[in-house]
């Protein structure tokens, strides 16, 4: 299958002494929506971070292995340059520019992009979130988190992007507006092409739009396979769906537990 | 009354000299968060380039205000350059101390250019006052009021409508969120000093105008913190405000206490006095953001 972006043995080292990602891989197909999956210090922002090079800012620095972006590597590139080449980053925790309108935080969004489509963008955005054209002029601040979200996925339509890093889009949501983002962004998948890499902690909704999805652990995947496939695992439906083995909810009482899932943070 | 109505006319001129230098302090404090000590220095500077084109090279005055301009830009990517750039990702404090040392040296390079006399401009603009609402006024108050207003003009628009300035504002936000949409921080900080160094250089020039220049012209960059402060120290339209406010302020305080008290000199401490009310009672100043707080 034709991967748009492949990382390889990704090693990121912050502050120069700790080692966040340790020989990290994973490869996304273009068109089509990959989702990383994992616990809380697993290493998953880090990776998307080391994509769209925003890692410099954080004294963070890639060590070892390679980031190809349509067979090219762009690893220790300056953000700016990244997001010209089609790559653009939805950051955790939304990230809105408080202090600036709705609009202007969409034409943000569309900085690198030619000034005779922000019109047209514009309106595309609207189409998506019907809510932020009603909004428009408003201070992004005083929005509700839900709309703050709907703008921070609306810079990235207006980004143009080829491939989207989207970082937990649901934090923070109540269920039915996170299943309308996610609608949203498998529309925005299916209609524009657009590849997305979803990190997500909400392991169900994730994999509910996903083809492919790779599991984390402490800085390497343990796991990878198609959405269907690891929605039937018996150790993703315990450890990250809630489920114990017979479908019930799981219980403390099962002293086993702590060994099967050492296996994954070897 | 004509006195003071004459002294308020006085303030609103020097407030709107304030009022711009206070414009390029803002611009670099919201897009940096640096507080800038060199800003009276730079003031300084381009009163001393414009004085030099003018007086001692004899080029008309007009093409010396946009060399001036021009040279103004030039220093303020130097700077940024040269001393600042190296001092990104580290702590503000270290970054504030380098723009006081700044100050020092910019200080001295042109006191070993141009000497500590006071210089005077040639006469630009005619010297016959003209008559508002039964007050003589100076014709070079009445441009520099005018200048200063079409300035802000201009960069309110740049702030609300060119995508420049909107990335600008955005980075002062959050820079980290600016880089992730492809917005070059590095070019944002050039762009702010450069700014800042303009308006910066046009206040210098008028001033130069209305007063002659000497080597502490400078000490009108300590004048600004009170009018930022009054104004927020984030805002544009505070600086303005703070500007003519501290400007009017200053003038009315000064000849109240030479009416009353005897007392001469109330002018210079005038608005340091206000700046520690201020601080007291209004912190944030009057248009300063505090943080939005979501309900």
């Amino acid at each position: 299958m034709d991967d748009i972006l492949k990382v390889e043995n990704l090693e990121v080292v912050y502050n120069d002494v700790v080692l966040v990602l340790k020989g990290l891989s994973l490869a996304c197909p273009r068109g089509r929506i990959t989702a990383l999956l994992g616990a809380n210090g697993a290493g998953k922002s880090t990776t998307l971070k080391a994509i769209s090079g925003l890692l410099e800012t954080e004294d963070g620095e890639v060590t070892d292995g390679v980031v190809l972006y349509n067979d090219e590597p762009i690893q220790g590139l300056i953000p700016e340059r990244i997001v010209k080449r089609g790559i653009f980053q939805v950051m955790e925790g939304r990230r809105i520019f408080e202090d600036l309108t709705v609009e202007e935080n969409l034409r943000c969004g569309a900085f690198t992009r030619p000034r005779s489509e922000i019109a047209e963008s514009m309106e595309r955005v609207y189409a998506y979130f019907p809510r932020l054209k009603e909004r428009s002029r408003q201070l992004a601040g005083y929005m509700s988190g839900g709309e703050q979200q709907m703008c921070a996925i609306g810079r990235a339509i207006m980004a143009r992007p080829e491939l989207l890093l989207l970082d937990e889009p649901s934090l923070g949501l109540a269920p039915l507006l996170v299943e309308e983002i996610f609608e949203i962004i498998k529309r925005f998948n299916q209609d524009e092409g657009v590849t997305i890499l979803l990190v997500e902690q909400n392991a169900r909704a994730a994999l509910s739009v996903a083809e492919r999805a790779y599991i984390m652990e402490n800085g390497r995947v343990v796991m990878d396979g198609t959405a269907d496939d690891l929605l039937h695992n018996p150790d993703v439906q315990e450890f990250y769906l809630g489920m114990g083995r017979t479908g019930d909810k799981k219980s403390y009482r099962d002293v086993k537990h702590y060994r099967r899932r050492k296996r994954w943070l070897g | 009354m004509e006195y003071y109505l004459q002294l308020i006319v006085n303030g609103l001129v020097v407030g709107s000299i304030y009022s711009l230098v206070a414009l390029g302090f803002v611009i670099i404090y919201k897009a940096t968060k640096v507080v800038n000590f060199a800003q009276g220095e730079m003031v300084m500077v381009g009163a001393y380039i414009c004085f030099a084109l003018t007086v001692q090279f004899n080029i008309p005055f007009i093409w010396a205000f946009l060399i001036t301009l021009g040279f103004s830009v030039l220093l303020g990517l130097a700077i940024e350059r040269m001393v600042l750039r190296p001092l990104i990702g580290e702590e503000h404090i270290s970054v504030i101390m380098v723009t006081v040392g700044m100050s020092s040296v910019l200080k001295s390079l042109v006191q070993l250019c141009w000497g500590t006399q006071i210089k005077v401009y040639p006469q630009v603009l005619p010297t016959e006052p003209v008559m508002i609402a039964g007050l003589p006024v100076a014709p070079v108050y009445i441009a520099a009021f005018i200048l200063s207003v079409i300035l802000f003009a201009v960069f309110s628009v740049f702030f609300k409508y060119s995508r420049t300035g909107v990335a600008m504002r955005a980075t002062a936000f959050d820079q980290q969120a600016a880089q992730s949409m492809g917005i070059g921080i590095k070019n944002i900080f050039a762009m702010s000093w450069c700014i800042a160094c303009i308006v910066s250089a046009v206040g210098g020039v008028i001033l130069g105008n209305i007063n002659g220049i000497n080597s502490h012209i400078g000490h009108l960059g300590l004048k600004v913190f009170p009018a930022v402060i009054l104004g927020g120290l984030d805002s544009l339209l505070g600086a303005a405000l703070g500007g003519l406010i501290i400007g009017v302020l200053e003038n009315v305080c000064d000849g109240a206490a030479r009416q009353f008290f005897n007392l001469g000199g109330f002018r210079e401490v005038a608005a340091f006095i206000i700046l520690v009310v201020i601080l007291m009672i209004k912190p944030y100043g009057l248009f300063g953001t505090k943080e939005i707080e979501r309900v």
